[in-house]
Formats: structure tokens, sequence, C-alpha cells
């Protein structure tokens, strides 16, 4: 479009918004002296505002439109550079190496709280992987997704409670615990697509927070369950803070356990199973993959990282109770996987540092988090529906010479 | 001999319409037969009904899946009808838009492999095998269908006609033993036919599959067809060898009522 045309049409869009805000902006009805006041300087504030806000919205959207045209006839070589800096095989080694000597090095880094707030990032990012199993890869919308962080924290919890079960065998008991709920959500919601599935998701995550709140012979209610014994480490005694900081070093190990089968799977027969349901379930089924089992996997497999990740905050809060698991945290992990690309792992463990480490690190804008969080989405779905990260397609290796032996002419 | 698939006094509705009305198609192994009539006419629901994508209101269908198996596929799920042989293209195209051409063949092979989730996380050898011998095949398909400069590319980046040749590769990879084509030249120009022609007739001779095709292209249907069934509003007018239904009154009748040029 060309600029002549954007400034006419946000010229237009500023006068209309101008309209609109006229009687809450300009006019003040004072009903106890009964004067009107006329605040005529607001109108061209939000005149020029609207005018700034519409044509760089403008702008960004002729860019996004048009870009993708004009590197289509450059040569493939010619991509931006931050893409053959992704691409480069030889920079992902020691950025890998550079990330790996940080996370180790952290506890020496920071104070214990800032500590203590990597390890909830890391946690975040375990769980966020899981739900990324199953909305990026598999393409099912599930909102409820808390339930099952809360089934591997109360498992544990409860376990520890009243059979003495340790952090240790809790940790896969969690997992599997959640596993058997993912499969118990998704029997009955395997017929439902897309936003049906949201809402019913939505509730079952509802159900269980409030099943925990008002059973209270089991879950103690709403004042929860408290002296959560922390992990015992080689049966070492411990401080509060050198607890912490095994703690942190546990999340890393779990955290990597966790990037390691989430991309073993993703690039195996199942993981394209579950991408073939997203892009087009009908075809999926007519290529031979039997959809159900795609999606109860996807379910149970999702699931029970969000099982672990509970086992893991349960012990290092000590205490949990119903209010740790709200709607709030399913959502927040859903942004994590929105936000950081559908089906990349690197955008997914960057977005989750990002959105949990942020908010805490600028404090001011605390109250104002969700509005950014909404903000960021938006921005993100326009222009950026792939995310941060683009999930980048496997390449296949093939040794064609050698096939060409021995199948060719 | 026993037809590979036979379909008796097939009939669907859909509410008050009666899409198809008690049809009778018989295909015999390495056969090739083309299911041809007006849009609207019924065909393309004919094969939903054949892949369990529906539920036929009566009638059944019969399939030979080897070894003197004669197995009724009414009821059956999409995908087992796809695991017994029987596996087709989309008239509006139905790729995995966004993965890559090699990893669509690959979900056509998933159905002849076996890994599952313990596999994948121990990466075990024999998954890794499995893995790797599927990729090859799969390959070795695009290679035949031309696509082999396009394996790494996302399906929806493909030219249309390279997208359809991809349909036919994937369907191809289920190692079907009846393939049912759904308009595969609809949009193509001729050359592109021509080519599609040949691709189809290596595929006959080289694998032995027989082939259900819908298509409005009468220069590819009168090439590759041995046998041709006649739709009209859900009902079979007309069954025969392509000169037989040339000349056929009511096939005419049929076809300058809609549209001289199809
Ligand atoms: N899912 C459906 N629901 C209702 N009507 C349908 C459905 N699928 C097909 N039909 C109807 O069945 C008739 C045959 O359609 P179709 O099999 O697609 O024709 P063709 O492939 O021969 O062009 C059409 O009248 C169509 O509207
Ligand atoms: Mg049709």
């Amino acid at each position: 479009m060309d600029p002549k045309e954007e400034i006419k049409k946000s010229f237009i869009a500023a006068i209309w918004f101008m309209f609109l805000t006229f009687p809450i902006m300009v006019v003040r009805v004072d009903t106890i002296e009964h004067t009107v006041t006329w605040r005529w300087e607001r109108l061209i504030w939000v005149g020029a505002a609207f005018f700034l806000l519409s044509f760089i919205w403008r702008r960004l959207l002729d860019r996004k439109l048009t870009g993708p045209s004009a590197t289509d006839t450059a040569p493939a070589h010619a991509a931006p550079r931050w893409k053959h800096l992704t691409a480069d095989s030889r920079l992902k080694r020691p950025a890998l190496a550079a990330a790996a000597l940080f996370f180790l090095a952290v506890p020496l880094l920071f104070s214990w709280n800032k500590t203590i707030l990597v390890t909830n990032a890391l946690i975040y990012v375990v769980i966020a992987l899981g739900l990324n199993i199953v909305v990026g890869l598999a393409g099912q919308l599930v909102l409820g997704y808390v339930a099952f962080f809360a089934v591997g924290a109360y498992g544990y919890a409860l376990l520890n409670l009243h059979y003495a079960v340790g952090f240790w065998s809790a940790l896969p008991i969690g997992a599997a615990l959640a596993a058997l709920f993912g499969l118990l959500l998704g029997f009955p919601v395997l017929r439902l697509r897309g936003d049906y599935l949201a809402i019913v998701t939505l509730g079952f995550g509802e159900i269980i927070r409030i099943v925990l709140e008002n059973w209270n012979e089991l879950s103690f209610g709403p004042s929860g369950i408290d002296n959560i014994p922390p992990p015992d480490f080689f049966g070492l005694i411990l401080n509060l803070r050198q607890t912490h900081i095994a703690i942190y070093y546990l999340m890393v190990v779990l955290t990597l356990l966790t990037i390691l089968v989430v991309s073993r799977l993703q690039h195996s027969r199942i993981g394209r199973s579950w991408e073939a349901l997203r892009e087009d379930e009908t075809a999926a089924q007519a290529m031979g993959i039997d959809t159900t089992r795609a999606k109860l996997s996807a379910f149970a497999l999702g699931a029970c990282w969000a099982g672990m990740g509970g086992v893991v905050f349960a012990a290092k809060q000590k205490f949990i109770n119903p209010g740790n698991f709200t709607i709030w945290e399913s959502i927040l992990v859903l942004c994590i996987v929105v936000l950081g690309g559908m089906g990349s792992i690197t955008g997914v463990v960057l977005a989750a540092l990002v959105l949990v480490i942020l908010p805490e690190a600028l404090r001011v804008f605390a109250d104002y988090r969700w509005l950014v969080f909404g903000a960021m989405l938006v921005l993100v779905m326009v222009f950026r529906p792939e995310g941060l990260v683009r999930a980048r397609r496997r390449v296949y290796a093939f040794e064609p010479t050698e096939s060409d032996k021995t199948e060719g002419p | 001999m026993t037809p590979l698939l036979d379909i008796r006094r097939l009939t669907m509705d859909f509410g008050g319409l009666r899409a198809l009305e008690a049809i009778d198609l018989a295909v015999h192994p390495a056969q090739t037969v083309a299911l041809i009539g007006p849009n609207g006419a019924g065909k393309t629901t004919l094969f939903n009904c054949i892949t369990g994508i529906y539920r036929a209101t009566a009638g059944d269908a019969r399939f030979q899946a080897g070894e003197g198996r004669c197995v009724p596929l009414r009821g059956l799920k999409p995908n087992q009808v796809t695991a017994l042989g029987i596996c087709r293209t989309f008239q509006n195209i139905r790729l995995f838009g966004h993965m890559s051409a090699l990893e669509n063949v690959l979900i056509g092979r998933h159905c002849r492999t076996r890994a599952g989730i313990a596999g994948a996380i121990l990466r075990s050898r024999r998954a890794r095998d499995e893995e790797r011998r599927a990729a090859a095949d799969s390959f070795r398909l695009l290679k035949k269908f031309g696509l082999a400069g396009h394996a790494d590319a996302p399906a929806n980046s493909l030219p249309y006609g390279a997208q359809r040749r991809l349909e036919i590769a994937r369907a191809m990879a289920t190692e079907p033993r009846l393939l049912l084509l759904d308009e595969p030249a609809a949009g193509m120009n001729p050359q592109e036919t021509r080519e599609l022609n040949r691709m189809i007739v290596q595929l006959r001779e080289e694998e032995g599959v027989a082939i259900l095709l819908i298509e409005h292209d009468m220069r590819l249907v009168m090439s590759l067809a041995q046998h041709i069934c006649v739709v009209d509003y859900g009902r079979k007018i007309a069954e025969g060898t392509p000169g037989q239904v040339r000349n056929n009154p009511a096939v005419i009748k049929a076809y300058l009522g809609e549209d001289d040029n199809a």
C-alpha cells in the first residue's frame, strides 16, 4: 500500500476514534454545580495518538504482507542474517555450551532468591514442553493443563503424608498419575475439536481445583498441605539454602531429560503422527493413522511432564494449596507455548524463561502482567504467527549415491 | 476371478438427499476402473463410503485383503481400511501443509511400521533401522513421482501439480492393493497431465496396483481405464469398456445436459 493511502486511512481512523471517545474524553458534566466543561485539547491528543498508532500498525502489517514475496525473488541464501545464525550448526555447539555453563553457574552468580526464581522458570520449561506436545505438536487446544500439575503436586504431598513415599519414588509415580489423568480426560473429549475441546478441558481444570478446594477429607481443602519434605539428596544433611541449590540442579537435570525425551518423541514415528493430526485429522486417519491412539498418547505423554513438574514444585514449596493451581497457571503455560512457537523446543524454552523471569525482574509491571502478556500475544499472532522461534523441519539425511548404486538404472 | 473390491447396492443418504442409490461396482486385481459423471453425481461420496469416512446407509462393500481374506468394509474406521490395503487421494488436496514432502510420505509409511513410544525415547536399534528404512523408501517414492528436489520443502510450498503428485506418493506409501484417485489431473495443464498419465501407467506396471479413478479429463480416462462406470444423480447410468460407454446415449445425454467440454 502506498504511504498516501495509509495516511488517509489512519487519518479517517483517528477522526472516527475522536468522534467515538468524544463523550467520555471531552465533555465533563458536573452534576453538583450544574456546569459542563469542554476539554477540547484532549480531542487533539486522542486524534494524534490514534493517528500515530494506526499508522505504525498499518506500516508493520504492510511490511509483513510484502515481506515474504521480497525474499521469494531473492536467492535462498539471502535469508535474514539472524536466520543464518540459528541455522549455522557451527554456532549451535558453542551456543549450547555457553547456555549449559551459564545454567550450571547460576547458583554461584546470583543470590539465593534469584536461583529459586530460575528453578521456577525451569519448572515452567518442563511443563510447557509437556503442553507443547498436546497443543504445539498434536494441535489439541487444551486449557485445563494445570490440572495435571496439581495431580503431580498433590500426588506427592498425599502419598508422602499417608504412606511416607519419598520424593524419588514420587517423581515417576506423579508422572504416571498425571498420564493416567491425561487418559481420563482424553477419552471423553476424543470427538471434540478446537474451541469445544478448549472449553471442556478448561472445565476439567476447574473441576480438579474445586474438588481439591472442597474435599476436605482428601486434600484438606483451601488450607492445603504443609510440611512437604524436600528431596533427599544421597542422605546428605543440607540446610535450607543448600537444599534450594540442590533442587535447582535437580531441575536442570530434569529439564535436560525433558528436552531429550520430547525432541526424540517429536522426531519419531509417533511425533510425526501427532503433527499429521494437527495438520489434518481426516487426512491423517485416511492415511492410516489411528487418531484415537495418537490423541490419547499425546494427552498422556503431555500430561506426565506436568505431573513431574508438580512433584518438584510441591517439594520445593513445602506447602501447596488449591490456590497454586488456578486457570491463570494454565493460561501462562499456554502463553509460553504460543509465544515460543508451537512445536519448537528452543522457542518454548526461551519463552518460558522470558515469561517467568521478566515479570519478576520488572516489578513495576507486576500489576499489568496480564495486560502486557495479552498485548504481546496479539502482536505475535498478527506479525509472527509461527512464534518467536519457527519450528524447524527436520532434514532427513540419505546417502543418495548409495541408494542409486543399489536401486539405480 | 473374485473382484478385489465388490460393492453391492451401496446407498448413501444425507438427511433427505440421496447421494448414492444402490450402486454396484467391482474392481478386479490390477484393473483400472474409471468413475465418471457430472459434478455432484456422488463420486467423491462413493470414495468416502469405501474408505470409512462416511458410513453407508445401506448396502455393503467387500475387499480381498490378501491370503484369501474377504473383509466387509462396513463399519471399519478409515485407518483400518487403509491398513487393509485401500488408500486414496483427495479431490481438494489435503496434504499435511506444514510438514515436508518427505514427512508427508513418511506418514503414509506409518501403518506399515511398528516403532512405539519406548522405541522412540530409547532410540532402540530396531526403531532407528526402521526409521532409516522408512525414510529411504519414502525418498524413493518421491523420486518416482519427480519430487526428489522438493523432499525437504513444506508441502504447502510446492507447485500445484507437484502437490497432486505428492498426494499419490503419500497414498502409495501405505502399500495399497487398491488406489483411489479423486480427480488427480484437476487443475493440471496438458503437459502435467501427460506426465501424470505416464506415472500412473508406470505405477500399474511396477506395483500391479488396482486403481479406481475419478476424472473429468476424458483423454486421461480413455487412455488409462479398462472399464468405465458412469454415475449421475447418485445412480449408475452406464458401465462398460471405454468404447461402449463413449457411444452410450444415456451418457451423452448426461454430459450434454451439463457442459459439453466435460
Ligand atoms: N457431508 C455431506 N453432507 C451433505 N451432503 C453432502 C455431503 N457430501 C456430499 N454431499 C452431497 O452429495 C452429492 C454428491 O457430492 P459429491 O460426491 O461430492 O459429488 P462429485 O464428487 O461426484 O462431484 C452432492 O449433492 C453433495 O452436495
Ligand atoms: Mg468430487
